[in-house]
């Protein structure tokens, strides 16, 4: 599985990193294994864009339906067009499979949101 | 034994000690004494089997059926012979009692019906993905209006006075609560007027829905309608009579996104109006969009191939308020029976079936025009229904015509106010010649 | 290399055909003289070819492979699998109900009016509304129905501010896809520790805004809510509207009726209370019903009853508008007819005492087994856990589900509802014997038995199937939704 090392996550279980001004956003190891095998994610349009709060996209499995949600404000530029093919890629690698990225004029939002040992207690916390 | 309950009241009661309960009123103690009924339900008495179908015989009776009056009316529901063959397999009691089949491992009989049914279906209408049914046609077409405005996110529905009014309700009823709007165009010479269309489909429309052949039994022009919806980013849905297009080019080839229509045609019987049945077909870009139950298929453990309900994920077990649609069910025996029916006929039989009642309306069309008694309504070609104009009163005509034994075609004046003397008849391949005949020399004789 | 599985396509010799027509008797036009070119098709559409002995055997073979009511015990709960009477077959198949076109003129059509008044007033007369319409095709159309006419209830009155409906945390997904479906936002209400809709949590949420609220009752856990009369009260109070989802009905008909508590707005499911065959996922019906105050919102037409004749009544400006085409399911319809006038008013009462003392049986037989959710006395239905089966072998609801496909049992309902974890849920019905039932319950005994002393044997059923455990992530990845022309 790939490294969690400078991830923000947050409380609706996705996780953010910046990385050269861009925010990359995806789902933790805890999502995943919720929803078990991911069939499809629809991803957002490029150019799109997002405010805070907002719904980035929906991932289905084979019994769940979860949405995703962005924690800042942003466009979308990136998508990862490889989880139209293989949408099982999240469950094996899910810090290593972003869903979408997002161009963001003010990136120290992130500060705010919970880093990987805040969030491991939160998901004790929830179960 | 009374309400088909097998234990004996010493069984029950043996039970009720054996789970430690005194009596059956402590089977109800949760129930508030002020609401527990305290008299017996005004309904009718217990009574045998002889004595119940006795009474439903003589309400029966009292029905004119279509064993004994040849039917010429159409307007949404088409008098076709159905195979013997259908009754005897639909009511198997394993389809006719299973569940829906959430136990794939105990229902591949269900599963495997409904994907040679969606199978089927996409043959017919030249579409991708077809779902397993939906109640009617109507609610079809409603529902694939309601997807199309979620997938265009927009809210206009464009609908011309050509699809059948019923449907229209439908549409109207469902769009209203959703908060989408429906406008209205009109026709010209029995076809959806075109540059009504054209003017009318803006960057706002997200769908335009027409039927063909249409309520009068016209045809349309679904290429060029395609065309306009397209240019502006709006979807086509099509409503179709599958019986139809085993003749006719299907709405695949001639650019609809969506299909639906009316299954009754296809081995179900006319049954004063329902069980029936609603095709919904698409192209495989909306595949994920679709609302209703969709069986896939896959292998199980040991590599076998089989059948299971899949992309539930739309549906609304799963996505509750966020499903596209809250369809629960589907018309699983109607559409085995359409299936059947389609297997029995096969390539052969379903155009000549479709060949017959083009055939025998237009000797029905022609031979009315000859008689004098009536002019052609629209010029639009037309498959097994037609509209011809009467220069009488066209409810008179169909009145003496019951007398005769004969269920004449639909009034249109009942829902088109412009349209009095307008008679709309359907000729199915069940009608023989000499009905035809008896039918044009009685509507003779009555205008007279 | 064999094919993988026998489909009608697969099986099409060309040139063969399983039915026959008469010879056409008018002149024998080629379509193109009677369609112009334009508008015919050139390829024939992919029918398969088959004779009437390939399709019969194909089918039958189909059939085999399926699992009735009438091939056993089916306590799924909340979908009262009762016996189907066939006796309600036979009266649906009169060619006086089965032949008659829905359009033809009412004086010709007596029958068929006379079994709607008739059902309608029984309908109405068992859940104390006023007034029922058929036309909804099935529960969730029924529900959908029912939210339009609250919705169109309260705009009547320029009460445009209420956009909320009220739903319990044990619902069935429908109630709030209905709810959106008219319109409607969605709260959620939870459940307190004894299964009832927590009373709190539910005074916290009703507001001006509140249209009405859709219950069960009993509910999704085969609970009869002990506040029902004061839910009922907070929401009238407030303004709002109660929905009754008749889904559980079977436990109350002839004891009570949603109507005396103080629901509004009712829905019933033919295809379940009423003893219509399911058919393999439908035709069900779902007629609804209201109290007067809601009658005009109806979807019409209604057929009313003057001088010894039935007739439609169409005018009826304040309806919501059809939600389906001509009146409804009209040969269930039939069949539930048939059903009331066979067990008549003393049977409707024995149905229900008999399918709640049936559940309360087993629930007390398997309690020990398995963790009962709510440890009181049920309704017609009730929830098992199977934690911590999974806890301690990792044998989970679905395992013990499949398993029972082993002892000739169709599986309860697994994952419903959503607030019991691992959750199966029971209903046995009333036409289930005790034999019957015991059975059941040494099936379930037997495999609590194996999650602990054989864990595997239960993580791998079924055995006794030709197929077992189907790859469902694949069919959900890579969809394959018809048979292609170029496969088997």
């Amino acid at each position: 599985m790939s490294s969690t090392k400078g991830m923000r996550f947050t409380k609706e279980h996705e996780w953010v990193k910046c990385e050269e001004g861009k925010v990359y956003i995806g789902i933790t190891d805890y999502a995943q294994k919720e929803l078990g095998d991911i069939v499809f994610v629809e991803l957002p349009e490029v150019g799109r864009e997002l405010e805070s709060g907002d719904m980035i996209c929906t991932v289905e499995s084979v019994k769940t339906v979860s949405d995703v949600y962005t924690p800042l404000n942003g466009q979308v530029v990136e998508v990862n067009s490889g989880l139209m093919e293989n949408p099982g890629l999240i469950n094996k690698d899910p810090y290593g499979s972003f869903i979408a990225v997002l161009q963001t004029s003010d990136p120290s939002v992130l500060e705010k949101l919970m880093d990987e040992a805040a969030y491991k207690k939160f998901c004790e916390e929830e179960k | 034994m009374a309400g088909y309950i097998p234990n004996t009241i010493g069984q029950q009661e043996q039970m009720l000690s054996e789970i430690g309960m005194s009596s059956f009123e402590e089977l109800f103690a949760d129930i508030p004494e002020s609401v527990r009924l305290k008299r017996r339900l005004n309904l009718p008495s217990a009574q045998s089997e002889p004595e119940v179908m006795a009474r439903l015989r003589k309400i029966a009776r009292k029905n004119s059926d279509t064993d004994t009056y040849a039917c010429f009316l159409g307007a949404g529901a088409y008098d076709h012979y159905i195979p013997a063959v259908i009754r005897h397999l639909v009511s198997r009691q394993e389809f006719a009692t299973a569940y829906t089949p959430y136990q794939p491992e105990i229902s591949q009989g269900t599963l495997q019906a409904i994907f040679e049914y969606q199978t089927l279906i996409c043959e017919l209408t030249g579409m991708d993905v077809a779902n397993a049914s939906m109640y009617d046609g109507a609610t079809a077409l409603a529902e694939a209006a309601t997807m199309a405005c979620g997938v265009k996110k927009r809210r206009k529905i464009l609908v011309p006075e050509t699809v059948n009014p019923q449907s229209r309700e439908v549409v109207s009823t469902y769009a209203r609560f959703r908060g989408n709007e429906v406008i209205n165009t009109g026709s010209a010479d029995g076809q959806a007027d075109l540059s009504e269309l054209e003017q009318r489909v803006t960057g706002e429309t997200a769908v335009i829905l027409i039927q063909s052949p249409n309520f009068f039994g016209c045809m349309e022009d679904v290429a060029a309608i395609a065309e306009l919806a397209h240019q502006k980013g709006a979807l086509l849905v099509v409503s179709c009579d599958p019986v139809s297009l085993a003749l006719l080019k299907d709405p695949g080839e001639l650019g609809a996104d969506v299909a639906v229509g009316e299954g009754q045609s296809l081995g179900n019987p006319l049954e004063f109006g329902g069980p029936y049945l609603g095709f919904f077909a698409a192209k495989k870009e909306l595949m994920r969009k679709m609302p209703g139950r969709i069986v896939g298929r896959t292998v199980d453990q040991n590599g076998r191939t089989g059948f299971v309900l899949t992309l539930q994920a739309r549906e609304q077990h799963i996505r509750r308020e966020k499903a596209t649609s809250n369809i629960c069910s589907n018309e699983a025996l109607n559409a085995l029976a359409a299936t059947i029916y389609l297997s029995l006929l096969g390539k052969q039989g379903l155009r000549e079936v479709a060949l017959q009642c083009a055939r025998k309306s237009h000797y029905a069309c022609d031979r009315l025009l000859q008689s004098g008694a009536f002019e052609p309504a629209f010029r639009a070609p037309y498959f097994q229904e037609f509209t011809v104009k009467y220069r009488g009163s066209v409810e008179k005509l169909n009145a003496a015509l019951l007398k005769e034994k004969i269920i004449g075609g639909f009034d249109a004046a009942q829902c088109y106010d412009k349209l009095h003397g307008h008679w709309i008849v359907a000729v199915t391949e069940k009608r023989t010649r000499q009905e035809i005949d008896t039918l044009v020399a009685k509507a003779v004789t009555c205008s007279d | 290399m064999t094919d993988p599985v026998k489909t009608i396509f697969n099986r099409s010799v060309p040139g063969r055909t399983g039915f026959s027509l008469p010879a056409c008797d008018v002149p024998e036009l080629e379509p193109n003289e009677m369609i112009p070119e334009q508008f015919l098709r050139s390829r024939a559409p992919g029918l398969p070819e088959l004779s009437e002995t390939d399709v019969v055997r194909h089918f039958t073979g189909l059939s085999r492979e399926n699992y009735g009511e009438d091939s056993g015990f089916y306590p799924l709960g909340s979908c009262t699998m009762k016996y189907n009477p066939k006796m309600n077959e036979d009266a649906a198949a009169l060619a006086g109900f089965e032949k008659v076109h829905p359009l033809q003129p009412e004086q010709t059509v007596q029958g068929c009016l006379q079994i709607l008044f008739e059902l309608d007033k029984m309908l109405a007369e068992i859940t104390g509304v006023e007034r029922m319409t058929f036309q909804p095709a099935a529960g969730a159309h029924g529900e959908l129905t029912g939210l339009m006419m609250i919705k169109a209830y309260h705009e009547s009155r320029g009460d445009t501010k209420r956009t909320k409906i009220l739903v319990p945390d044990s619902a069935h997904g429908t109630n709030p896809a209905s709810s959106a479906a008219a319109g409607f936002d969605v709260v959620e209400i939870k459940s307190d520790k004894r299964g009832n809709v927590d009373l709190e949590d539910l005074k916290d949420h009703i507001g001006e805004d509140t249209a009405g609220m859709m219950l069960t009752n009993p509910n999704t856990l085969g609970l009869f809510d002990e506040h029902i009369l004061e839910i009922s009260e907070a929401i009238h109070a407030a303004g709002g509207l109660l929905y009754y989802d008749g889904a559980n009905a079977n436990a109350i008909v002839g004891v009570c009726r949603p109507g005396d508590i103080g629901f509004d707005v009712v829905h019933l499911n033919l295809h379940k209370t009423f003893s219509t065959p399911h058919g393999g996922g439908g035709p069900g019906s779902g007629p609804v019903g209201v109290t007067k105050k809601l009658v005009p919102f109806l979807p019409g037409p209604l057929v009313e009853f003057e001088n010894g004749v039935y007739r439609f009544d169409r005018n009826r400006p304040g309806s919501i508008g059809r939600v389906k085409t001509f009146f409804g399911n009209f040969g269930v319809i039939v069949k539930a007819y048939t059903y009331l006038c066979s067990i008549g008013a003393e049977g409707l009462v024995q149905v229900s005492r008999a399918a709640v003392l049936n559940a309360n049986y087993l629930r007390v037989k398997l309690k020990d087994y398995y963790g009962i959710a709510y440890d009181r006395a049920c309704m017609h239905e009730f929830v098992l856990s199977a934690s911590s089966q999974k806890a301690s072998n990792g044998v989970t609801a679905n395992d013990i589900a499949k398993r029972l496909i082993d002892f000739s049992f169709h599986p309860p309902t697994v994952y419903f509802p959503l607030i019991v974890h691992e959750a199966l849920m029971i209903e046995p019905t009333e036409t289930e014997s005790k034999e019957t039932l015991d059975e059941f319950i040494d099936a379930m005994i037997q495999i609590a038995k194996e999650a602990r002393t054989d864990p595997e044997l239960v993580k791998t059923a079924p055995h006794t199937t030709a197929v077992s455990r189907f790859d469902e992530t694949r069919a959900a990845r890579f969809p394959i939704l018809t048979w292609h022309r170029d496969e088997g």
